[in-house]
């Protein structure tokens, strides 16, 4: 049955979010459809390993969890989740979320993953496709090839939506897509009527990261003051048929809704803001505005877009290495040239070893380490000196925070604090794959077809 | 001289090796002065020592926001570089911090 207005809320914005505002959202929010937006991006390459290693596992890890918390309260009001956090495998994905329902002793639901994003054969097989970064064919990358997956718009997910699904479990899908997914089988909307892709593109980007809507990445007080910051509460928007827009947050939850944060998150991650493309249409916001409908409820008009591209973009994940790091703190009087005398010693330690890097980055915590290094800034008490390095090689990249976590007994006076690490680097490269290469598909979990 | 800190808000995006932030004039005049004076030339000479650049500017009148997309930014991309703050999110209070005339 078709509506005359939907809601749709946000109930994460990365794979490690916080959990209880879904929660919430689907307590209280009054809500048809919950979407969790998991995926980063290289998220897929590393779960592509995952699943090397366990064909049952490849997706997100905290899939099980989130399932256990939003169903029950999903299923009773009959609210549809749509989820990208089948990651690289979005079949075992579906078939844990059965799992999950029957275990909490739910009728099992009806699930649809999403397959065909993967292109990791299409890309080997047309190695003369050249990367968006560099311009060079991505032919070089490929001995190092992990995963390459299409950006798959929102189309795809709403058939699924359209064959009943109340789970749609998907890989690789562009973020706002799977908002406007729900606005396309909800209103029953064309796509190829441009006016709406455009409202329901730019909802869908400004719903995608959840609480940086409502007040998160935001309060910088006495200016910039955010409510009841510990109980923020995700966003969700009333969409109409029309695409008429209004955002809101459920009552009593903490955060804040606004102009100002709606502003801050339509710019967040844009760059030409007359053309931000997405699987489905290219987004132009120059005309678009925001105005407050009331307390915590924010009204969007004006976003307009042009016919979507004849390609998909594609991630692609390579294996690159290893980053070895270590850190080490130093306090009171001579701290900065203590963690100074240490960097050198850390330096000629590795050089003596016989180790080289082809990157080696030198940080000083709370002096240089996210704004670089400028003469005349303030000595502080305490300081962290860190060291970083990437490597080919995993021993000469552990070696890096071995020398550096050996210090407080072999380096300067006082140090302390000393922590190391290493982990394996997969890098990301993007580019544009005609659309006939690619074949989204769905699979009802455990229906024959 | 007044910093941007005080004429407007901001949030810094990445994508890939390409940090984006935004400035968002809290009134009108500010929104005036910051069209006026926060040039590319004065945004490249803030970021100098962490980007390579190309910048470029965007204005949005109707949000009063102008976007600046800082290419060669983030250590050759968020997956693979060695910076503490990967995304480059700290990157908007460069922006902040940018002093102005008038």
């Amino acid at each position: 049955m078709t509506k005359n207005r939907i809601r749709v809320g946000a109930g994460s914005g990365f794979s490690d979010d916080r959990f209880e505002p879904a929660l919430e959202l689907a307590r209280h929010g009054d809500l048809d459809y919950l979407v969790f937006e998991c995926l980063a991006e290289r998220t897929i390459a590393r779960e592509t390993l995952a699943r090397l290693k366990n064909p049952e596992a490849g997706y997100t890890p905290y899939l099980a969890e989130r399932m256990r918390m939003v169903l029950p309260e999903c299923m009773r009001r009959g609210i549809r989740i749509v989820t990208n956090m089948g990651a690289a495998n979005p079949l075992a994905a579906a078939r844990a979320i059965r799992a999950e329902a029957r275990a909490l002793g739910l009728d099992t639901p009806r699930v649809a993953a999403v397959i065909g994003d993967d292109v990791t054969e299409v890309i080997r097989a047309n190695p003369q496709l050249k990367l968006l970064e560099s311009g060079e064919p991505v032919e070089s990358l490929l001995p190092r090839l992990a995963a390459a997956n299409a950006y798959l718009g929102a189309d795809i997910v709403r058939e699924a939506l359209d064959r009943n699904a109340q789970v749609v479990v998907t890989g690789r899908v562009a973020d706002p897509s799977l908002f406007l997914a729900c606005m396309l089988h909800g209103l029953n909307w064309s796509y190829d009527d441009y006016a709406r892709l455009a409202a329901g593109t730019f909802a869908g980007h400004l719903l995608e990261c959840a609480a940086q809507l409502t007040g998160g990445c935001f309060a910088d007080l006495p200016r910039k003051f955010v409510p009841d910051m510990a109980r923020i509460g995700f966003p969700f928007a009333d969409v109409g048929v029309d695409g008429d827009l209004w955002f809101g947050k459920v009552e009593g939850s903490g955060g804040r809704l606004d102009i100002a944060t709606c502003t801050e998150q339509a710019l967040y991650e844009m760059h030409d803001p007359a053309r931000y493309i997405t699987p489905d249409c290219v987004l132009d916001i120059t005309e678009a505005e925001f105005r407050q409908a009331g307390i915590n409820r924010v009204e969007m008009l004006g976003a307009q877009a042009k016919p979507r591209t004849p390609t998909y973009k594609v991630v692609v994940g390579y294996h690159d290495g290893w980053i070895g790091e270590g850190e080490v703190g130093y306090a009171g009087p001579n701290a900065l040239a203590r963690a100074r005398m240490s960097e050198q010693i850390v330096r000629e330690r590795l050089a003596l070893r016989g180790f080289s890097y082809p990157e080696i980055r030198v940080d000083y915590i709370g002096v240089s380490s996210l704004h670089g290094e400028l003469p005349g800034r303030p000595e502080p008490y305490e300081v962290r000196l860190r060291v970083a390095a990437r490597s080919p090689d995993r021993k000469a990249a552990e070696a890096v925070g071995f020398e550096v976590r050996t210090l407080n007994v072999n380096g300067p006076a006082g140090g302390g604090g000393g922590t190391n690490s290493v982990r394996q680097v997969i890098g990301v490269k993007s580019l544009l794959l005609p659309r006939e290469h690619v074949h989204p598909e769905i699979v009802m979990e455990g229906e024959t077809a | 001289m007044t910093k941007v800190y005080e004429l407007g808000h901001s949030r810094a995006g990445d994508k890939g090796n390409t940090s984006n932030v935004s400035v968002i004039a809290y009134d009108s005049a500010a929104w005036t002065l910051l069209r006026r004076e926060l040039t590319v030339d004065r945004v490249m000479q803030a970021y100098a020592h962490l980007a390579q650049g190309p910048i470029t500017r965007y204005e949005l009148p109707k949000l009063r926001a102008l976007n600046f997309v800082i290419e060669n930014a983030l250590g050759g991309g968020v997956t693979i570089s060695l910076a503490l703050d990967a995304h480059g999110k700290t990157l908007s209070y460069v922006m902040q911090d940018i002093d102005l005339p008038g």
